[in-house]
């Protein structure tokens, strides 16, 4: 007991104070920021493996962006990451980050759904689907949990059935064979109910987006809630994306 | 000659692989396979001028030696199976059976593996899996999943239990299936490969994206320098450190200790984000590059990584003298979930499964890439095969890990500024990379055309062997035992399924 007592003091506090103003320690490839610098756009374009830049203008969709790095190695005076980690939105064009535009990621009020403010601004209890993820956005979704961000403290909260749940969080870029488990899980949880989708592979496939392995018809057929981009996501940028979602009124 | 010699990372002209008659081929390989140093890192097949070329890997542990021989079969062809003489092939031969159609005369039980969008048999889906089942009236089932309980991907069980007690375990894969092989060949940009490497399983960046960049570069002829070398393997151990902790503090959570749950899953915390600090990505996603590196390692990294572990180490050991001398955590993990020498042997495991049940298998010693031939590394064998001796090579690994890499930091490489690019890949050829992720073993090979484009890619998680040792493992054991049991192999999911 003694020597429980002795772990509990070395371990001191560790959480993190303030969720929403923490900074990602060391380097991080947060919000994009694109210049107006002059480059050869084709080479840029074409550099990308996901296909996430366009040009004219040149811009970075984070919706498909696997936050590589390697544009702003190729380009650094064109394309600077941040360590903004507020990258979620509602709307999916909101993820799109064009040149010489340098604004924050931000949710629009008009869109989050009444019953979202109304029903879950103090408590919110997520269903996790993984399917098809590679394992990494599934690791960080655990990590909000633990001592350091501590996402129980805002009543946000992973649950174990469907039917405990006000929503249901997607992670991976949905694969055929979990396109049917995906739908039952969905259709179990009881109204009213958002959908997140977290990390890049779910938002539009990223890596895997033109594997014949997928098939991502749910997609089209809910609204979607919240977007959070990454590869994986921090946790810092899920809890505060879901934050927003929640505490936001018009 | 039966078949030709070659080593970790070696590149070889696919004409150089013996092509055996099929009886022969059989012959060869399974009789390899009597001798306890060798074990089947792969055996797969692929079209080639309209009939199947299967291709076998056998790695001696003995001498760094892979023993790899081909045949050429025919589509229609029914085949004897090297199941029937070793159970070690019958995942692999499951696999091509759903594959191409490869019917066996005399395997166990032909079941879909993983069920590719391309395989042959359409009629077989996910939802029709055939369980093994049992007709009794005492005895009942219980099927978990596909989707998990918790944040972990999705897998179903099917157990048949009498009362508490596991009487078998079937366990059902293919849910994460994203044809990510397929997309090695499709995708032609090395960055996208390079990408999907990194995405082929999240918990084990370092240990696929290194599989792939050595064999990549043994294609492409290019030896890697010093700075690259130290990168891959620095970034392997602390993968280890990191992934290792994290488990220990799931299996504490499994058993309903706090202490331990909170206080190594919060110690897994600062070497994450120490990848962060180095390379931008809690993961190490963007670290490893074929021919380059884009993060090189500095004075100050190598400073805060001192620190780091200074911190580290003091609160690991305290925390691992703590749980392991508590009777209430040492009754749930020892002699819960074992499994024998003589099964782990038969099953051909790899990693930590195979270690655990006396089995001297770590690529690290047998078959060194990049720094590990100066390591002189070896492997932590435990006897027991239950959960505690997966337990303790876990906290083994990492104190051994931490020693490896303060000897690395001992030497850091000066960056290569004039580094050459990288030509294209060999036309022609065949090329193997093995590599000691956290979780054992990882094998990636290639093949490629007369314009040195991929024609095959090949990719084998250690899950593929594992997953049937932990179904071993849970046999009459309480059903409550599960979860920790699952928990000590803590397999991978997208890693098998691919
Ligand atoms: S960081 Fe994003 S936009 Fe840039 S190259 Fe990588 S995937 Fe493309």
């Amino acid at each position: 007991m003694l020597d429980n007592f002795k772990i509990l003091i070395h371990q001191g506090k560790q959480f993190i104070p303030d969720i929403t103003t923490a900074e990602v320690p060391g380097i991080f490839r947060g919000r994009p920021v694109i210049s107006n610098e002059k480059v050869d756009d084709d080479k840029l374009v074409d550099l990308c493996p996901t296909n996430s830049i366009a040009k004219n203008p040149v811009s970075i969709d984070l919706g498909k962006c696997t936050f590589c790095g390697e544009c702003a190695f190729a380009f650094p005076d064109k394309i600077k990451f941040t360590k903004d980690y507020k990258l979620s939105t509602n709307f999916r064009d909101g993820l799109i980050v064009k040149e010489g535009e340098e604004k924050n990621i931000i949710l629009n009020p008009d869109l989050i759904r009444k019953e979202i403010s109304k029903y879950f601004s103090g408590s919110l209890k997520l269903r996790q689907v993984s399917a098809g993820g590679d394992n990494s956005c599934e690791l960080e979704l655990n990590a909000c949990s633990n001592v350091n961000f501590d996402m129980g403290r805002f009543g946000i909260e992973f649950v174990a059935s469907p039917r405990h749940a006000d929503g249901i969080v997607i992670t991976g870029p949905i694969s055929e064979n979990m396109a049917e488990p995906l739908q039952i899980c969905y259709d179990a949880t009881p109204e009213p109910k958002i959908i997140i989708l977290a990390g890049t592979d779910a938002i539009s496939g990223g890596v895997f987006a033109d594997s014949p392995a997928l098939n991502r018809i749910f997609l089209t057929q809910y609204k979607i809630d919240l977007y959070i981009p990454g590869n994986p996501i921090h946790p810092l940028t899920f809890i505060n994306g879901v934050l927003e979602l929640i505490r936001k009124r018009k | 000659m039966n078949y030709i010699d070659i080593k970790n990372n070696q590149c070889i002209p696919l004409a150089s692989i013996p092509v055996l008659e099929y009886e022969i081929f059989l012959e060869h390989n399974t009789s390899l396979l009597k001798e306890s140093q060798n074990h089947c890192v792969n055996y797969y097949g692929f079209h080639s001028d309209g009939k199947i070329k299967l291709i076998c890997c056998i790695a001696n542990d003995n001498d760094g030696s892979i023993y790899v021989s081909s045949s050429h079969i025919n589509m229609n062809e029914t085949l004897l199976s090297f199941t029937h003489h070793h159970f070690a092939f019958e995942k692999f031969e499951r696999e091509m059976h759903e594959n191409f159609g490869i019917k066996y005369l005399n395997h166990t039980w032909l079941k879909p593996v993983r069920f590719s969008f391309d395989r042959t048999n359409k009629e077989n889906t996910i939802s029709n899996y055939p369980f093994y089942k049992i007709d009794s009236e005492e005895l009942h089932e219980v099927g978990v999943g596909p989707i998990h309980a918790g944040v972990i991907e999705p897998g179903h069980f099917r157990f048949i239990c009498n009362g508490e007690q596991i009487l078998h375990l079937e366990i059902q894969l293919g849910f994460q299936h994203r044809g990510i092989e397929n997309l090695f060949l499709e995708n032609k940009k090395l960055l996208q490969r390079v990408t999907l490497a990194e995405n082929i399983s999240g918990d084990t960046v370092a240990g696929h994206t290194t599989a792939f960049v050595n064999l990549w570069e043994s294609l492409c002829n290019f030896s890697a320098d010093k700075d690259l070398q130290f990168t891959r393997t620095l970034a392997l151990e602390l993968e280890r450190i990191a992934i290792h902790t994290g488990d220990l503090s799931a299996l504490c959570t499994d058993i309903a200790y706090q202490l331990g749950s909170v206080v190594f899953g919060r110690l897994r915390t600062p070497v994450i984000n120490y990848f962060q600090i180095w390379c931008g990505n809690r993961l190490a996603k963007g670290l490893i590059r074929p021919g380059r590196n884009n993060f090189p390692f500095s004075k100050k990294l190598n400073d805060k990584l001192y620190k780091l572990f200074d911190e580290f180490e003091r609160d690991f050991i305290e925390m691992c003298e703590e749980s392991f001398s508590l009777s209430t955590v040492l009754a749930r993990f020892e002699r819960t979930g074992a499994v024998t020498h003589q099964q782990a042997s038969s099953i051909g495991t790899v990693g930590m499964s195979a270690k655990m049940s006396a089995i001297v298998r770590d690529i690290r010693s047998t078959h060194p890439h990049d720094f590990y031939s100066s390591l002189n590394h070896q492997p932590v064998i435990k006897n027991h095969g239950d959960v505690y001796s997966r337990v303790q090579i876990r906290e083994e690994e990492i104190k051994q890990s931490i020693g490896y890499i303060k000897k690395l930091l001992k030497n850091i490489p000066e960056e290569n500024k004039e580094r050459k690019n990288l030509s294209s890949p060999s036309l022609n050829s065949f090329a193997i990379s093995l590599v000691e992720g956290w979780r054992g073993e990882i094998c990636h090979c290639a093949v490629t055309d007369e314009k040195g484009e991929l024609v095959h890619y090949k990719i084998k998680d250690p899950s593929f062997h594992n997953w049937l040792a932990l179904a071993l493992a849970v046999r009459n054991n309480e059903i409550s035992d599960f979860p920790v049991v699952n928990k000590s192999f803590n397999l991978s999911y997208c890693g098998h399924d691919l």
